[in-house]
C-alpha cells in the first residue's frame, strides 16, 4: 500500500474524451487529398509535383515565420497549414510560376488567416481567397492550362466547363477519370470522391453540405437544361464544383456549425454557383460563391439557431 | 410499441445527440461488499439540498447503527443517522468533498455494529404515514442531486396536471458506476417492493423501469422478479434503453421514456412524471420492511491505479481515504481522484473528505488514465453542437462566457444546461467547453441578483 500525500489533478468534469484531435482530423484530411495530389502528378507530371510541394513549404513557412515575429506559439503542428498549402496548390493549373503560388500561399496564410487571429478566426477560406486574388492579379497565368498527359488525343487546352455544349466536350466518363485538363486538383472526379468518402468513413464530415450543394447545382442545371441528364452531369463533373463542395465549402472554420444552417449554407452555395454558371461572365463560380456564402455564415448560424430542449419561444 | 420480449417496453423516442463514451463497467460482474467497519466517520449534517441538520446527539453520547443523530429543520430536508454504533467525539466543521463546510459529527466506531434495538419497521396507513416514513429513513435522491425524497414526492402529490407516471432510473449511463446494475441483481425484492409501496400510496397510473441495454443481467433480473411475483402489477412495465451517454439525465429519461418535454425551469412534476433513482426505491423497500434508514452507500471503485474493480457498501461518513484503503489502496500513484463518474464527478482536492449518501463511485486515474491534451484553438468543428442533448450550441457559450456577454449567454439559454459533458468530451480541441459553461451560468445568476437588490 503505497501511503504518501500525492498531488491530485484537479479538473472541471468531463475526465473522459473521444480520441479525436485537431491533429487527426487535419492529417485525415491530408490523406483524404492525396488521391486527387497523386492524379495530378500523374496526368501533369513533375511540374505538379514541385507545384504542390512549394505551396505547402510556403504555407507552413509563413506560418511558422509568423507566429515566431509575433511571439505566438507555433501552430503548424496542427496540419492546417499543410492542407491550405495543398488547396491552393490544387486550385491553379500546373504551369503556373511557382513563385505566384508562393504569392498565394503568403495571402491565404498571412494575409485571411493569421492577421485575423489565426486557425479558427478566419472568416472566409484562405485557399479561396488565395485562388481568387491569384485570378485576378494573374489571369493569364491562371487559365493556361497544359496538356494533360493521359489525354493524347486531346488537342484543345481549354478547360470542360468552357467547352460545355461545343463538339470538343470530353465526355462525362473522361471527366469522372479526369482525361482533360483543368487545375491540378479538379481534374479527377473520382479522386476527389475516393478522399471525400475516407473522411465520411473517418466521421471527420457529415455530407451535408456537399449533398446541399450537389444537389442544388443539379437540380437548377437540370431544369435550366429543360431536363438535360447529360448535360447536369457534366457541370457536376466539370470546373472547380467537386473540390469545391467536397473540400472548400465544407471547410470547418467558414461553414455553419447547426445542422439547419449546413443546409442553408449548401443550398446557397449552391444557387451562386449556379447564377454565376448561368448568366455570368466568368464559366466558373465556385470560389465566389463559397466565399460569399462563408461571409454569411455567422447570420446563417444565427437564424437557423435550433430551439432549445424544452425551450418555449414566445 | 411492444418488443419482442413479452411485458417489455421499448424507448418511445431517442435522445438527440449525446456520446458513445467507453462503458468501462468492468465493475458490473463484481459482487458488492461491506466494506470493514472504518476507525470512525464523521457524518456531515448537510447531506441534501435543503436546510442542514442540527445535531440531536451530544459529545460521549453513545449511538446505534440507524440512531437519528441530525434532524433537519423545514419541509426540504431529510433526518440522519448514525451509520455505525460507537460513541460520539466531536461535533465541529467538518470539509466536503466540493470545500464547503458544515457541521459534522465524528463517531468512533466500537465495531459491534449494534443495531439500534428500537429499530422497527414503519406502520403505513395513509399516503402521510408513507411520506413521513420516506422522510424518517432520511431518503434523498441517490442518483446524485440530493434531493430529499420526501420532498419531491409531496411536491408531486400537490402538482397540476397529476403526476400519473414514475419512472425508475437504472440506465445507469455514466461510465464505471455500476452499483445501480448491482442492485437491480442482489437486491430485486427491494426494488419493486420499494416501487409497489410507491405505486399504492402515489396513485401514478404506471411505473416505467429503464434499464440501458448494456445491462442485460440486470435487465434479466429484474424481468424474472416482475414474471414469477404472484401478484405482479400490470401497471409496472419494464424498458429495455439503447445505450447512450446522458440518458441516465433526468429530462433525458422522461424523453426517452414517455415523449415529454420537461420545459427550461420546470420540474418533471410539470409533465405529470417523477423520476426516481433504482437504488432511492430499493432503499425504501428495504426501511418499510425493516425499518432500516439510509445509514450505508454503496459506491463503485474503479480506475487503472486501483487493484480493482470493486462495489463496496460504505457507511455514511467514511473518508474516502479510508474506503480507498480498504479496497487495497493505489496500486500506483494516482493522477486524479474522481467523485462520481467520470462525465461529470468533481475531481477531488483530497481524500479527506466523508462520503454522503448521494455519493455513488470513486473513480482513481494513475498516469494512463489521465492524459493532459493540450488546448488548441477552437475549429469550429460544429462537433459540440451536435452532441449536446439540450440543443445548446456550446462553442457559441463558451465564447460568450469568455467574453462576458452575459445577455447574449441567457438569449442562447445558457441555464438549459445541465453540464453533462458530452460537449467537452467530443471537442478535438480539448476545449474545457463545461468549465466556460460554468462560469457564464454564474455570470447570469449573479446578474439576476444584481437585478433583485
Amino acid at each position: 500500500m503505497i501511503n504518501v500525500n500525492y498531488k491530485l489533478t484537479v479538473s472541471s468534469s468531463p475526465h473522459a474524451h473521444a480520441k479525436e484531435s485537431v491533429k487527426s482530423i487535419m492529417r485525415d484530411v491530408v490523406i483524404a487529398l492525396i488521391p486527387a495530389a497523386v492524379v495530378s502528378v500523374a496526368y501533369f507530371g513533375m511540374s505538379a509535383m514541385w507545384l504542390i510541394i512549394a505551396s505547402v513549404a510556403a504555407s507552413v513557412f509563413f506560418e511558422y515565420a509568423y507566429c515566431r515575429i509575433m511571439k505566438k506559439p507555433v501552430t503548424i503542428g496542427d496540419f492546417s497549414a499543410v492542407i491550405t498549402g495543398i488547396l491552393i496548390a490544387f486550385n491553379v493549373p500546373a504551369g503556373m510560376p511557382i513563385w505566384m503560388v508562393i504569392i498565394g500561399d503568403f495571402i491565404a496564410i498571412i494575409i485571411v488567416k493569421e492577421f485575423f487571429g489565426g486557425l479558427g478566426q478566419n472568416f472566409v477560406n484562405p485557399a479561396l481567397a488565395a485562388r481568387i486574388i491569384l485570378m485576378v492579379s494573374f489571369p493569364k497565368e491562371m487559365t493556361s492550362y497544359p496538356l494533360n498527359n493521359m489525354a493524347a488525343d486531346a488537342v484543345t487546352t481549354a478547360t470542360p466547363l468552357t467547352l460545355a455544349g461545343t463538339a470538343e466536350a470530353p465526355s462525362v466518363l473522361s471527366l469522372f477519370a479526369g482525361y482533360h485538363t483543368g487545375c491540378l486538383g479538379e481534374i479527377c472526379a473520382a479522386a476527389l470522391v475516393i478522399g471525400f468518402i475516407y473522411l465520411l468513413i473517418r466521421k471527420v464530415l457529415t455530407p451535408v453540405i456537399p449533398a446541399c450543394y450537389l444537389g442544388t447545382v443539379a437540380l437548377i442545371m437540370l431544369i435550366a437544361g429543360r431536363g438535360d441528364f447529360y448535360g447536369m452531369l457534366y457541370q457536376l463533373l466539370s470546373g472547380g464544383l467537386l473540390l469545391g463542395a467536397l473540400f472548400m465549402a465544407t471547410d470547418y472554420v467558414t461553414s455553419p456549425v447547426n445542422f439547419k444552417g449546413r443546409i442553408v449554407y449548401g443550398v446557397g452555395c449552391g444557387l451562386l454557383t449556379c447564377l454565376i454558371r448561368l448568366f455570368g461572365s466568368s464559366a466558373e463560380g465556385v470560389s465566389f460563391s463559397i466565399i460569399i456564402m462563408n461571409i454569411l455564415v455567422p447570420h446563417i448560424e444565427k437564424l437557423t439557431r435550433s430551439k432549445v430542449f424544452g425551450e418555449v419561444r414566445s | 410499441m411492444k418488443s419482442k420480449v413479452e411485458g417489455v417496453l421499448l424507448p418511445l423516442k431517442k435522445i438527440r445527440g449525446g456520446v458513445e463514451a467507453d462503458h468501462q463497467k468492468k465493475a458490473a460482474d463484481v459482487p458488492m461488499r461491506r466494506m470493514p467497519v472504518p476507525e470512525f466517520v464523521r457524518i456531515p449534517m448537510q447531506q441534501s439540498i435543503g436546510a442542514p441538520c442540527e445535531p440531536v446527539v451530544k459529545v460521549g453520547d453513545y449511538v446505534y447503527e440507524g440512531t437519528k443523530i441530525g434532524e433537519g429543520k423545514g419541509p426540504v430536508s431529510a433526518p440522519v443517522h448514525s451509520s455505525v454504533s460507537g460513541t460520539v467525539t466531536e461535533i465541529g466543521d467538518v470539509k466536503l468533498s466540493n470545500g464547503n463546510i458544515c457541521t459534522g459529527i465524528t463517531i468512533k466506531c466500537d465495531k459491534k455494529r449494534a443495531e439500534d434495538p428500537d429499530k422497527r419497521p414503519p406502520v403505513i396507513n395513509s399516503t402521510e404515514d408513507f411520506l413521513d416514513a420516506v422522510r424518517e429513513c432520511g431518503l434523498v435522491g441517490l442518483g446524485g442531486a440530493g434531493f430529499p425524497t420526501h420532498a419531491k414526492l409531496r411536491s408531486a402529490l400537490k402538482s397540476e396536471p397529476h403526476v400519473d407516471t414514475l419512472i425508475v432510473n437504472a440506465a445507469e449511463c455514466e461510465p464505471y458506476i455500476s452499483v445501480d446494475c448491482r442492485e437491480c441483481m442482489e437486491y430485486p425484492q427491494n426494488i419493486y417492493k420499494g416501487i409497489k409501496a410507491l405505486l399504492k400510496w402515489m396513485d401514478f397510473k404506471q411505473v416505467i423501469i429503464g434499464v440501458e441495454d448494456n445491462k442485460p443481467k440486470s435487465f434479466e433480473t429484474l424481468r424474472k422478479i416482475a414474471e414469477s411475483d404472484d401478484d405482479t402489477d400490470d401497471r409496472i412495465r419494464l424498458m429495455s434503453l439503447r445505450s447512450r451517454y446522458p440518458q441516465g439525465a433526468e429530462k433525458m429519461m422522461i424523453w426517452v421514456t414517455t415523449g415529454r418535454v420537461v420545459p427550461i425551469g420546470k420540474l418533471p412534476s410539470d409533465v405529470g412524471c417523477v423520476v426516481m433513482n433504482v437504488e432511492t426505491c430499493s432503499v425504501i423497500g428495504r426501511y418499510l420492511s425493516s425499518g432500516r434508514p439510509m445509514i450505508s452507500r454503496s459506491l463503485t471503485v474503479d480506475g487503472d491505479a486501483i487493484n480493482g474493480p470493486f462495489n463496496v457498501r460504505v457507511p455514511i461518513g467514511t473518508r474516502i481515504q479510508d474506503v480507498i484503503d480498504a479496497c487495497g489502496g493505489y496500486s500506483r500513484p494516482p493522477k486524479k481522484i474522481i467523485l462520481g463518474g467520470p462525465m461529470m464527478g468533481p475531481a477531488l482536492v483530497s481524500t479527506e473528505a466523508p462520503i454522503c449518501k448521494q455519493n455513488n463511485a470513486i473513480i482513481v486515474l494513475g498516469e494512463s488514465g489521465y492524459e493532459k491534451n493540450p488546448e488548441w484553438a477552437c475549429i469550429h468543428c460544429g462537433k459540440c453542437v451536435s452532441a449536446c442533448p439540450m440543443h445548446l450550441v456550446p462553442l457559441k457559450l463558451a465564447e460568450k462566457a469568455k467574453i462576458k456577454d452575459v445577455a447574449g449567454l441567457k438569449d442562447l439559454q445558457i441555464m438549459a444546461c445541465m453540464e453533462c459533458g458530452s460537449c467537452a468530451f467530443v471537442c478535438p480541441s480539448h476545449r474545457p467547453l463545461v468549465q466556460f459553461i460554468r462560469m457564464g451560468k454564474a455570470l447570469v445568476r449573479e446578474e439576476g441578483k444584481n437585478d433583485k437588490c
